[in-house]
């Protein structure tokens, strides 16, 4: 038997509780500052306690903005962020599953060739292709669109192999007995293959949705105009102004919050599903 | 690669199937990769009005010039601190939440929703900390004796991005670390126990070798996220300097083309990248197919 070891006992809770408190601290300084009004800056006298100002930051973040350093509000930038992060993981979900159907269920010319162009992806980050991707873009008119800022991201090697491993798993007794009953394969992709990857696409969805969520470089690069900003890149240009002379560090760290919480929450909520999702995408 | 035993016919069907993942990969992958392989080959002025091929020479020049070479060097530090705190503390975690058995859970819960915080946003918290005037942990540096300005001084934004993304990065380690841990025969261990081994020489003898594999899949994903994934903390916040001192490759690649434009060395910056990203591809891929035979 293992010895019991009350004081390694010990020490493993005082472990974990010391790392929860680094990972809570920064956050929890982030919604303290979110609370206090801005002239409580210029005293730095900001501590571990919530001001007064939460109601009034909070609006003033989502819906007007800061009027001294041109800041637009970020309401639209978080709608801006969701509709980015739900097209990511809906596209790359949808395209792989389709993928994953033609590579398992077909036999045809250049099979092995397709599979390998999907392959290549995983070894091409947009921050290595930087300037031909944004030309790329620029030439199909896909600058500041919904279309550019999704697009181009939703190509995906890891879902198409997880879908791949997932369909291998699929018993073959399946397809034969859906084919005699008259089935075709996109019934046999809807009715069947569909609802058995069920637990898979939602757990993959709650990985991309976030992948979209915090993507940074390239709203970055595809938005010039401000109606598309995402809120993830748009802290950005606040924090840059905060540098500045004129310190709106209340509007920025209001921000942080109201970027971190939809995605946070996300992986709180779903926690089971999030664990599976990053599990599986890695293997 | 195999396909299942039992196919449809189909004709054109998967060849439809496949078109839009392809033709993205083609358009949005390919041929944006092979252009910075050739503008790579080329020397171009800003105007893009004439373009000469010079062959390697952008690459020379690139070895030869000193603030590739020292942003060299600063990424190097960046990535072997990030990996090394957050595997570190990632691993310490992982230990104890195992130690403690049945309450892990609650422990995992609390620990892992970091993941979610985008990059950016996490420099972002740091960066307000650690501000020399409105910052706690500056105002608590200084009581202590200890100045500190990220704004002025380039060890000080250094240490404060490392911070930043080795913060966000321990919770994704934690998880693996723990899953690793918990796959470990508990029978092996009470074994070891039996015979006599105490919890270090355990943990050195049979939990540290067991985990091998899991280490080093973290260890090159931690590299991988400290190279490209970074490149947020450093636009949010110092902008690569101040000075030079926190200008990392990815962060130069952007500057150097997008700001300067000098294309030929930016595409020549971003084929040196390539070749590193297909280095750690081709790492993680073997050490998976080394899993499959054991």
């Amino acid at each position: 038997m293992v010895e019991s070891g009350r004081k390694l006992t010990i020490a493993a809770h005082a472990a974990l509780i010391l790392g929860v408190v680094v990972m809570v601290l920064p956050v929890w300084l982030a919604f303290v500052a979110s609370t206090h009004p801005g002239t409580d800056f210029l005293t730095g006298r900001i501590g571990f306690m919530p001001g007064p100002g939460l109601v009034e930051n909070y609006k003033e973040a989502l819906f007007t903005g800061s009027s001294v350093s041109g800041f637009p509000p970020v309401g639209p930038m978080l709608w801006n962020s969701f509709v980015m992060a739900m097209a990511i993981a809906v596209g790359k979900i949808a395209i792989s599953l389709l993928s994953a159907f033609a590579i398992c269920y077909f036999r045809f010319p250049f099979r092995v060739t397709a599979f390998w162009l999907i392959f290549i992806t995983l070894m091409l980050p947009v921050e290595v292709r930087i300037l031909p991707t944004f030309e790329v873009v620029a030439d199909l008119g896909m600058l500041n669109t919904y279309s550019g800022l999704a697009i181009p991201l939703i190509a995906s090697a890891t879902a198409t192999f997880l879908f791949r491993q997932v369909f291998m798993t699929i018993p073959d007794e399946l397809t034969e007995a859906a084919r005699i009953d008259g089935a075709g394969p996109l019934r046999f992709f809807w009715s069947i293959l569909l609802p058995l990857s069920r637990t898979n696409i939602a757990a993959l969805f709650v990985i991309l949705f976030i992948y979209g969520w915090n993507q940074y470089l390239w709203p970055l690069l595809v938005t010039t105009d401000q109606r598309y900003y995402t809120i993830v890149m748009g802290i950005q240009r606040l924090a840059a102004a905060a540098a500045e002379a004129d310190p709106v560090w209340h509007l920025v760290m209001t921000t942080t919050i109201l970027a971190m919480l939809p995605p946070v929450l996300v992986v709180i909520a779903m926690q089971r599903l999030f664990v599976k999702g990053l599990v599986e995408t890695e293997k | 690669m195999q396909a299942k035993r039992v196919t449809f016919g189909g004709g054109i069907v998967p060849y439809l199937l496949l078109a839009p993942q392809l033709a993205i990969t083609v358009i949005f992958f390919l041929w944006p990769a092979g252009q910075a392989l050739y503008t790579s080959l080329f020397a171009e002025d800003a105007f893009g009005l004439s373009r000469q091929f010079v062959g390697l020479a952008n690459f020379v020049a690139l070895l030869e010039d000193p603030s590739y070479r020292s942003s060299f060097v600063i990424t190097i530090i960046f990535s072997v601190s990030v990996a090394g705190i957050s595997l570190g503390l990632g691993l310490l975690f992982a230990l104890a939440a195992d130690k403690v058995g049945r309450r892990a859970m609650v422990y995992q819960t609390l620990l892992i929703w970091p993941y979610a915080v985008a990059p950016a946003v996490a420099a972002i918290l740091w960066w307000y900390m650690f501000d020399p005037s409105v910052g706690i942990v500056a105002r608590g540096l200084r009581i202590l004796g200890i100045g500190w300005n990220h704004h002025l001084n380039g060890t000080d934004a250094l240490i404060m991005v490392i911070l930043a993304a080795s913060w966000k990065q321990v919770s994704y380690n934690f998880l693996f670390f723990l899953a690793g841990l918990q796959a470990i025969p508990r029978t092996l261990v009470e074994a070891a126990a039996l015979d006599g081994a105490g919890p270090w020489l355990r943990f050195r003898k049979i939990v540290w070798p067991l985990l091998a594999p899991t280490t080093f899949f973290l260890l090159v994903v931690n590299v991988v996220y400290a190279f490209f994934d970074t490149f947020g903390i450093i636009h949010a916040t110092t902008g690569g300097g101040p000075g030079q001192s926190t200008t990392i490759l990815v962060y130069k690649v952007f500057k150097d083309g997008f700001e300067s434009l000098n294309l030929g060395a930016s595409a020549a910056q971003s084929v040196v990248l390539l070749v590193i990203v297909i280095g750690l591809t081709a790492l993680q891929f073997r050490h998976i197919e080394r899993k499959v035979h054991y």
